[in-house]
Order: C-alpha cells, then sequence, then structure tokens
C-alpha cells in the first residue's frame, strides 16, 4: 500500500485539496465573507509556528536531551500573554501603514529607508533558508524511509546523485508552484492572502491530529499507558538520566535562554509576522487566539517523550534514527493507515512553514531588495511604462523560486551535516536580532536610523561568528582550528568561547554576546545625535499607534502635486483598474462626488503612498512619491513643532473632552436635585393644607370644651372632670398628630437617621408584642403567637422597626370586637426575606379601601358614624420605613372576616447591605 | 476596573507566573529522580505549570468581570 505511487498519488491530492480551499478562501474574501474571520482559524494559523522540526524534531530531541525540547514552547506562551499589547500595537501599525514584512517594519520606523530594509531582508534570507532546507530534507528523507517499507532503512544520500534523479528536487518545484499560484495570484496593496491562510490551518489542525494519534498508538497501543513507559525506564539504566533531569549539557541557563529565544522567534520569525500580524483579519481574535495557540502547542507536546522513549525502548541498538520514531514506530507495527497519516501529518508541518516563510521572504526581497535597485535606475523609474504590476508579480514569483532552489542546494550541499541539524536554533538566534530594533522602535521615540543599522549589523556579525561559521566548522567546511584554536590562532577569539567566556552552552553564549552587541550599538548609536526629520515623523507614527487619535503623519508633509499624477504613479504598481477604485473610494471618503474634484493634499498624498506601500515596501514607495510632487522639505525644528502641537492639541482637547463629560454629570446633578427640591417642595405644601385641615378637628373640640368650662362655673364636678379628661386627651391627639407629622416629612425628605445593625425579627416582634399587652388585655383580646426560632439575621433599624409593630398591633386592637377579639402575629421566612403578619378578626377592609388607608391622613369607615381616632399618619410611616428598608408593606382581607397587614425584609448579603446603608447615608 | 484594563493586568500577571514557574530556581526544586503518577518528577511538573499558566490566560481572557 505505500508504494512510490501511491505515495505520490495521495500527496498530489492532499496538495490539490489544500488548493482547493486556498482557492475557496480567496473567493470568499472577494466576495466580502472572510472564510478565515474567526480567532479559532487565526490560532491555528499561527501553528504554522510547528514545523517538522517540531513534528519529527522534537521527539529526536527528547530522545537526546529528554524535557530539553520544551523551553521552545514555552517562551511562545509567555509571548502570547504579552500579545494582548505588544502583538496589538504591532497590528495597529502595520495596518496604519499598509506594512506587509517584517523588513518593511523596521524600514519604514526609521525614516523609510532602503538601506535598512535591504539588511534585515538579507538577515532573514541567510537565517530562515537553511530552515527551508531542513524541510526539504525532512518531506524527502520520510519519503525515502517509507520507499524501503516494509523493511526500516535509514535513507543515505549519496552526495554524486544527480538532481535530476533526486526527490527533493522535485518537492522542491512543487512546492515552489503551489507557493506561486497561493501568495502571488494578484497583487494587493495590503498583500494579505486570505485563501493560504485557510489552508494553513486546516494543515495545521492536520499536524495535530496525526500527532496525537500516534502518540496515542504508541502510549497505549504499544505500551500501556504514560506509566508503563516511564516504568520501562527503571530497566535501563541509560535512559534514567532523560527521565529525571534537565539535560547536563543545557543546564538552566540554556533553559532560560531558549526560553526567550523562541519567545522572540514566535514574534520575529518572517512567517509568524505574516500570518500573526500582515495576515490578521480582526484584532479582536488575538484575545481568543492568546490562549487557543499556547493550547495548541500544549496538545502536540504531551506524546513527545512517551513517543521518545518509546522509540528508545523499541529500536535499542538497531541504529534507527531518533528523528524518524514518529514514522517508523507505526511502520514497525506494519500500521499501513497509521503510517500514511503520519507522513500526510508531516508533510503539512513541512509545507505550511516553506510556503508561508517563502511568500513573506518574497515579499520582503521584491520590495526591500530588488525594487531598490531598479528605481535607483531612473531609466525604470520614469520609463513610459503604464503598468509595472505585472513586472511585481513576476519578481515576487522569480524570488519564490529562487529561495526553493536556494533552500534546496543548501540541503544538497548540508547533507546530513551537523549544520543542518542544528539549524532550527540558529535560525532562531538570527531573527532575534531584530527584537532590538523592532522593540525598541515600537516603545522609544529616541531610535535612529544609525542605531539600527549599527544594532542589526553588530548582531548579525556576532551571531555568523558565534553560531554560523561553528556549524560550518563542525559540517567539516572550514578547518577545525578555527572552533579550537580561535580564529588566526587567537585563543580569545575562539567562536563560542568568546573572550574566555566559558561554562555555558552555546546558544546562551551566542545570545549574550550578539544581543550585547546589537542592544549596545543600537542604543549607543541611537544617543550619538537627535533623530531627523523622518525617523522624529515615523518614531510619533509608531510609538503612539496605541493612542486614541489618530496617526499624525498626514500632516507632516508640505508641497505640490498634481491628483493625476499621483493616480497614475500608482495606476503603474497596482494596474490602473485598481487605482482608479481605490481613488474614487478615497473621495467618496471625504466628500467629493469625483476624484478630480480632489485636492493634492497631504492627506492625499498619504493614501497614495501608503497604496504603494503595500505593493512596493513604503522606502521605494516615499521615493516615488517624491518623485511626483514637489515637496517642500521641512526642518527638523518644523516637524517637532508640528507633533508638539499635534501631542498639545491632543492633551488639550483630552482636557476638553473630561471637562465637558464632567459639565454633563454636573448637570445632571443639578437638575435631579432641583426636581427633588420641587418635590419636597411640593410634599411640603400637602402636608402644610393635610395638617392645617387635621389640626382644627382637636382644636376646636378643645376650644368648645374650655368654653364650656368657662362659661359655666357652676358645672357639675363629673362633667367638669369629663371634659377635662377629652380636652387632655385631644392635646395628646394634637401633639402626637404634630410629632408623626414631622417624624413623616423627615423620612420623605431623607433626613431620617438611620441606625442600621444585625437584628433578631423575632426579639423585636416579641419586645412590641410585650409593649403593647396591656392594650390587648384591657379589649379582652386573646393573642396568638406563631415565631419559629433559627431565621437568619436582618439589617435594619431596631426603633423604627418597633415603631412599625406598635402601629399595625394598636391598628389592630382598634378594630377588635372588645371582649371576643382574637388576634395573630406570625413570622415566616421566604426565599430572600422575612415576612411578618398581623392578623386580627375585626371588621375588615373593603377591597376599595385597602390601598387608600396608606395615604396620609385617610381614615376610611363611616366618619360620620365613628369618630376616628387615629391621626391617619401610622399606616403610611410604616410603609415608608418599610421600604427604606427594602421590604413591603401591604393589607390581605376580606370584609367581616377580619384583616392581615404583612411586611417583609429582606436578609440580603449583610455586607453588601452594609455598603448600600452607608451609601444611602 | 475598566474590563480592558483588568483583563490586560491578568494577563501580565499569567506572563509573571509563567516566568517564574517555568524557570530556575522553582524549576529546580522539582528536578529529583522521584515520579508522581508514575510520571518523572521534572515531566509531570512542567506540563503541570504549563497548563496553569494556560489556563489561567484562558480565565483573563474568558472570564467573568464582577
Amino acid at each position: 500500500m505505500l508504494e512510490a505511487p501511491v505515495l505520490i498519488a495521495v500527496s498530489l491530492i492532499y496538495l490539490g485539496l489544500l488548493f482547493a480551499v486556498a482557492w475557496w478562501g480567496d473567493r470568499s474574501a472577494d466576495r466580502g465573507r472572510s472564510l478565515i474571520a474567526n480567532p479559532t482559524i487565526y490560532a491555528l494559523s499561527m501553528a504554522v509556528y510547528c514545523t517538522t522540526w517540531t513534528f519529527y524534531g522534537s521527539v529526536g530531541r527528547a530522545a537526546v536531551s529528554g524535557i530539553g525540547f520544551l523551553p521552545v514552547y514555552l517562551g511562545p506562551t509567555l509571548v502570547m500573554a504579552l500579545g494582548w499589547t505588544v502583538l496589538l500595537k504591532m497590528i495597529r501599525i502595520v495596518k496604519a501603514n499598509r506594512i506587509t514584512s517584517i523588513a518593511d517594519f523596521i524600514s519604514s520606523r526609521y525614516g523609510k529607508s532602503h538601506l535598512l530594509g535591504g539588511l534585515v531582508t538579507v538577515i532573514a534570507v541567510v537565517g530562515i533558508i537553511p530552515y527551508i532546507a531542513l524541510q526539504l530534507k525532512a518531506v524527502s528523507s520520510t519519503v525515502g524511509l517509507l520507499l524501503s517499507y516494509p523493511d526500516i532503512v535509514m535513507p543515505h544520500r549519496s552526495p554524486t546523485m544527480s538532481v535530476a534523479a533526486d526527490i527533493s528536487f522535485y518537492i522542491a518545484l512543487i512546492l515552489a508552484a503551489f507557493t506561486i499560484v497561493f501568495g502571488t495570484r494578484h497583487l494587493d496593496a495590503t498583500e494579505r492572502h486570505e485563501g493560504m491562510v485557510a489552508a494553513i490551518a486546516l494543515e495545521s489542525g492536520v499536524k495535530l491530529v496525526a500527532f496525537l494519534v500516534v502518540g496515542v498508538f504508541v502510549t497505549y497501543g504499544l505500551y500501556n499507558g504514560f506509566g508503563d513507559i516511564f516504568e520501562h525506564l527503571a530497566t535501563h539504566p541509560e535512559l534514567q538520566r532523560l527521565a529525571n533531569a534537565i539535560p547536563s549539557g543545557q543546564g538552566y541557563t540554556g533553559w532560560f535562554s531558549l526560553i526567550v529565544l523562541s519567545a522572540m522567534a514566535v514574534l520575529f520569525l518572517p512567517r509568524q509576522f505574516q500570518v500573526a500580524v500582515v495576515e490578521n483579519v480582526n484584532e479582536t481574535h488575538l484575545k481568543r487566539a492568546a490562549w487557543l495557540f499556547p493550547l495548541y502547542l500544549f496538545l502536540i507536546n504531551i506524546f513527545v517523550l512517551p513517543i521518545a522513549l518509546g522509540g528508545l525502548l523499541h529500536f535499542a541498538g538497531q541504529g534507527v534514527d531518533a528523528d524518524t520514531f514518529v514514522l517508523t514506530l507505526p511502520m514497525s507495527q506494519r500500521q499501513e493507515g497509521l503510517t500514511l497519516l503520519v507522513f500526510i501529518g508531516g508533510l503539512s508541518a513541512g509545507t505550511g512553514m516553506v510556503i508561508v516563510e517563502t511568500i513573506a521572504l518574497s515579499t520582503m526581497v521584491c520590495n526591500d531588495l530588488v525594487m531598490p535597485v531598479l528605481l535607483r535606475r531612473r531609466r525604470l523609474a520614469l520609463e513610459e511604462s503604464k503598468d509595472l504590476s505585472g513586472l511585481l508579480l513576476g519578481i515576487r514569483r522569480g524570488a519564490i523560486v529562487v529561495i526553493l532552489l536556494l533552500g534546496y542546494l543548501y540541503f544538497r550541499l548540508a547533507g546530513e551535516a551537523y549544520a543542518l541539524v542544528a539549524i532550527g536554533l540558529i535560525s532562531f538566534s538570527a531573527v532575534a536580532q531584530f527584537a532590538p530594533a523592532m522593540i525598541g522602535g515600537m516603545y522609544w521615540r529616541g531610535g535612529t536610523r544609525g542605531g539600527a543599522l549599527a544594532g542589526l549589523t553588530a548582531g548579525f556579525m556576532v551571531w555568523a561568528y558565534t553560531l554560523l561559521l561553528p556549524s560550518f566548522a563542525k559540517s567539516g567546511w572550514l578547518p577545525d582550528g578555527f572552533l579550537t584554536l580561535g580564529l588566526f590562532g587567537i585563543e580569545l577569539l575562539r567562536p563560542q568561547q568568546l573572550f574566555g567566556l566559558s561554562g555555558i552552552d552555546e546558544i546562551s553564549h551566542c545570545l549574550f554576546w550578539s544581543f550585547l552587541a546589537n542592544i549596545g550599538a543600537y542604543v549607543g548609536v541611537s544617543l550619538l545625535r537627535p533623530p531627523m526629520v523622518a525617523e522624529a515623523t515615523q518614531a510619533t507614527v509608531f510609538v503612539d499607534a496605541l493612542k486614541e487619535t489618530g496617526p499624525v503623519g498626514a500632516v507632516l508633509w508640505r508641497g505640490r502635486a498634481k491628483v493625476s499624477d499621483l493616480q497614475e504613479l500608482v495606476g503603474r504598481f497596482l494596474g490602473p483598474a485598481r487605482a482608479e477604485v481605490a481613488f474614487a473610494g478615497f473621495a467618496r471618503r471625504h466628500g467629493a462626488d469625483h476624484h478630480d474634484k480632489l485636492e493634492a493634499d497631504a492627506q492625499l498624498v498619504q493614501f497614495a503612498e501608503s497604496l504603494l506601500a503595500g505593493a512596493i515596501g513604503s522606502a521605494s514607495a516615499r521615493v516615488m512619491v517624491a518623485s511626483v510632487a514637489k515637496e517642500e522639505p521641512l526642518s527638523i525644528e518644523e516637524v517637532m513643532h508640528i507633533l508638539d502641537e499635534a501631542s498639545q492639541l491632543r492633551t488639550y482637547s483630552r482636557e476638553l473632552e473630561r471637562k465637558s463629560r464632567e459639565l454633563t454629570a454636573a448637570t445632571l446633578e443639578l437638575r435631579e436635585a432641583n426636581e427633588r427640591l420641587q418635590e419636597l417642595d411640593r410634599v411640603k405644601d400637602d402636608i402644610m393644607s393635610s395638617v392645617t385641615h387635621e389640626l382644627r378637628t382637636p382644636l376646636t373640640s378643645i376650644r368648645a370644651f374650655s368654653e364650656l368650662l368657662r362659661d359655666d362655673p357652676k358645672m357639675h364636678l363629673p362633667d367638669r372632670e369629663r371634659f377635662l379628661g377629652l380636652i387632655v386627651s385631644e392635646t395628646e391627639r394634637l401633639t402626637r398628630l404634630i410629632n408623626q407629622t414631622l417624624d413623616l416629612a423627615k423620612i420623605e425628605s431623607g433626613r431620617a437617621d438611620w441606625n442600621a445593625c444585625e437584628l433578631d425579627l423575632k426579639e423585636v416582634v416579641e419586645q412590641s408584642i410585650a409593649a403593647t399587652s396591656q392594650l390587648f388585655r384591657e379589649k379582652g383580646a386573646h393573642v396568638e403567637l406563631d415565631l419559629p426560632d433559627n431565621l437568619p439575621l436582618i439589617l435594619a433599624d431596631r426603633d423604627r422597626l418597633i415603631q412599625v409593630m406598635l402601629n399595625l398591633l394598636s391598628n389592630a386592637a382598634k378594630f377588635l370586637t372588645p371582649g371576643s377579639g382574637r388576634i395573630r402575629v406570625g413570622l415566616r421566612m421566604l426565599a430572600e426575606a422575612l415576612e411578618v403578619s398581623v392578623t386580627d378578626n375585626g371588621p375588615g377592609i373593603r377591597p376599595q379601601d385597602q390601598e387608600l388607608i396608606f395615604e396620609k391622613f385617610r381614615q376610611v369607615g363611616d366618619t360620620m358614624t365613628a369618630k376616628p381616632s387615629g391621626t391617619g399618619l401610622g399606616l403610611p410611616i410604616s410603609r415608608r420605613i418599610v421600604e427604606h428598608l427594602g421590604g413591603r408593606l401591604w393589607v390581605e382581607s376580606v370584609p367581616g372576616e377580619g384583616a392581615t397587614f404583612l411586611f417583609t425584609l429582606p436578609f440580603a448579603p449583610l455586607r453588601e447591605r452594609a455598603a448600600e446603608q452607608e451609601a444611602l447615608g | 476596573m475598566h474590563r480592558r484594563v483588568l483583563a490586560g493586568d491578568r494577563l501580565i500577571a499569567a506572563f509573571l507566573v509563567g516566568c517564574v514557574l517555568f524557570n530556575y530556581p522553582l524549576l529546580s526544586l522539582f528536578d529529583r529522580p522521584t515520579e508522581v503518577f508514575e510520571i518523572p518528577l521534572v515531566f509531570a511538573y512542567v506540563f503541570f505549570a504549563w497548563a496553569v499558566v494556560i489556563a489561567l490566560m484562558a480565565w483573563a481572557i474568558e472570564g467573568r468581570f464582577r
């Protein structure tokens, strides 16, 4: 089943499937329905981080250094925790400036410098091509392995094999064709490739599934779970060291260096920059991807150690390369389907990396190496050729083919040499050199072009000397003496013990020296002189990218240009049709019906430049725009002045916004206060009119009785005593009325004092009943109690609560039939509150009166026959109190059968409740 | 606190926790020849710490803000 035709057919079908997905993705994007606009796809596309170096290589490294393979995945996890800020800022900058590659990013930041863009491109290409070679090697050697199935024979390459007979040459060609179709179908001003991202996400899914399946197969099929595999180790003392220790050759320093290195690689590897920053559809996807991507890394690493140990045990002494365990373990068990799945997984890992990396590199090579050279030859720049977009596409396609062929060439030359095995980390160290210029450029205004050039050059040279050249020496391409004796035999210059630094691994060694040189030169040279105009402008655009007001770039231009010139220029690189559409869109956004009517102001020039930047890089775009627009140079003082003004303006406008917000809030408060005052005024008037009316009744009686007493001095003693008694009781009623009126006014105006404390409601009820027991005894009433124990405490004002209870109880007493009265007081627990009920067997209250009795001075019943004995304020006050305490007071009654007054009090969480009370004052 | 600021602070905290858990000296405390659940201690520790950091990040991003 695993013969060559089958393998080729399966591979081609799989690549065809990928292409179908990519085509579908592109089509959806053209129709405005993005297929990849979702954080899971975004996270999966980031997993292009996991190449064959992960898929096959992790097991190989685990077989040598135990857990030492892992820090390469811990670093990205940590970076993603910071991705919220760092990656977000990168995405904002890239989108605002139409940056398409990491070279463009650095070049654009330091004044749109061609030299800088070119240098970054060279470093990236030198650092990455061996990495591409590694993918070719992995794919071709797995093919070689499978072709010898069912035997397991390590494929050996003969150096004399002709190119035409070499399968990896064809793999490189197929990949080149594939990448061209994916990456350069058309020229896009934003350089985004939705279809490619969709295909890459699919590949990430496939490689994860393949690895998990083979992991489960080895762990639970060949052995009986993790415990079983690790237990086998006990019988193999030579493997014991793998299981138990941080590898001695690496140490904690090496471990730490790898975390740092991989953290930078996941930001600055061209392919990572491409998928995470350039291809980002929506910056909110960053959020979920920030933990999904680390989760992916976690999952794909779970089975690495079991497979490595399983392979070491299974193939002990058979000379099987640990790098191939993922494939050879299923092969050895004659699991053809699984073997094929693993092969497809490895193919996914390899092709995914090659496609994205090559597209990213070809964009850099085209925009930052080739275009500047072509533009420098003014003949071409000013040529009459109307449309250069075809030329641009041609350059990119050529770059893709050249890059892949260089990868193949390196693979041919290096073969099984050390230089290829160690390349993963060597590549990481190369791109880590971008970190100071990138991070510094995003957060420090002082960095200059000179500083960035010096830092990158120094870092790159130290990297080459301490890591790349030694790897050549270890491969036998350089004399051994270079390593052991140092350059020219000078011992201090031994590349991996530079200046005598020893005791740490080679990666830490390189990282330390290269960063020392890189950061030192970057900061040192930057500090030599103040930034120039272009640098200061771009520094502001980059450093302030996260501020709410947009970049100020457009303001920083002064000069004259013609709209038609600009459009023609853009049309030459993007094609006239696209340029027409873009300019028309710009005109619409700025309220002009046609772009002929536009003024070629700073904004339009900026717009044209950013369109061009997407196609040919920001530095070249700058040069091209300058060629058609007559610019008046701004001096550094002017630029700083404009920037200062802009930032002051920002400060002022922020201040203004704050003030106006405060003003709005104050107005609102004032209005509320005013409404409250008016309400209080109304309440006061209300009360005054009711009160004067209510006061008149007792006053009239008092006056009438007093006059009787005065006019009839001979009145009998019993009559006199009766009248005096009436006068006293009416006076008492008057006092009560005045007290309650004041009380109600206080509660309604919110000025009442509330002393909230935790209360046992039962105790309050009992106390109130004790206080009124005399009243009931006088009426000969029977009091029934139903008060359960152990109820939750409530938070309330004790005196007020007693006031409510006394009101209800005395009310009930008032309406009892003397002699046969019965009163029942109950207490029960509801879901979130306690409920108190006071039931009497009096005449009851008619339904239409049941709400009226809670109104002020309303006393129901026939006032003609029965003289009201209360003030008419007891129930309104009680209701206000209960409502203030967060409860409800109401009455239930059937006329003739008595009435039940009920109120609830919540037992909300104590602390919240206390805070609320405090706030209410 | 503002929702976005809080999430950002939680992520930075997750980053710092990760830095501490993944490195010397905490790492060295677990680098000894014993086993938990039949798995060598250092493996179990590193994977566990890793899972903790990822869970923290997921909580910071997806969690409710009350």
